[in-house]
């Protein structure tokens, strides 16, 4: 099967929509059929990976430990609005740790979340073969 | 609907509320599997309910596979062993002898 580029943009936050979960699973069923799959996220989307999410308040699944996960399924570039994390406060180390372990570099964990700035991330996309919003 | 041990389950035998599980139930569903339980089995269970617990989801075959490789030894982590374990698929069986939903992109 050939292989596409796949790129997620996530815009809104965690909760109140169901946008970021089903976002979150389609990224697995994409990840099933191992195409190349990318996340990226921005506007409130960058909530989405921010440590210390806490659901038992109001009573919905903590699918933020999901992210944890992806790695394993060889979904390790995470790329983060820079400017979309200003705006609200929030640098890099507000975000999950999430990591990967290179295959091709005797399992060595390593880091899935990139933080790069909108024209990098405008550059990145328009080297996807798909790229769907959410 | 159907129901296992009390336990209401779906179309395709996943317990609808995944709080339902017990020893009891899994027991029951291997049982009209024609699949008898073994340590081994049950060791790839508790991986699934932990995988489960940790990350919310049930894992891809692919991923499992991997996983119970680096946790007990590549002569586990292959297809093959799984398989043996699992006639129906260590994903689709195993996961609901787990008590968990089926594996998302499972079809």
């Amino acid at each position: 099967m050939a292989t596409k580029k796949f790129m997620y943009l996530n815009r809104r936050s965690s909760f109140g929509t169901v946008y970021a979960i089903e976002s979150l699973e389609v990224v697995l069923i994409a990840a099933a059929f191992e195409q190349d799959v990318s996340l990226a996220f921005m506007d409130d989307g960058v909530y989405q990976i921010v440590e210390g999410q806490e659901t038992d308040g109001i009573g919905m699944k903590n699918f933020s430990k999901t992210f944890h996960a992806l790695g394993d399924y060889d979904i390790n570039k995470l790329y983060v609005s820079k400017e979309s994390l200003e705006e609200r406060g929030l640098s890099e180390s507000d975000l999950m740790p999430l990591v990967y372990e290179d295959e091709d570099d005797d399992w060595e964990e390593k880091p899935s979340v990139k933080v790069v700035t909108n024209d990098e991330l405008k550059a990145i996309m328009s080297e996807q073969d798909v790229c769907l919003s959410f | 609907m159907a129901q296992i041990c009390g336990a209401e389950v779906d179309e395709e035998g996943f317990l609808v509320d995944l709080k339902d599980w017990n020893e009891d139930i899994c027991k029951q569903m291997a049982a009209d599997d024609d699949v008898e339980l073994t340590d081994e089995h049950w060791d790839v269970i508790n991986f699934l309910r932990e995988y489960f617990e940790e990350y919310q989801i049930a894992p891809a075959v692919r991923v499992l596979t991997k996983a119970i490789a680096k946790r007990m030894g590549k002569d586990k982590g292959n297809s093959k062993y799984l398989y043996s374990l699992f006639p129906y698929g260590p994903g689709k069986q195993g996961c609901r002898f787990a008590g968990l939903p089926k594996p998302t992109g499972c079809i």
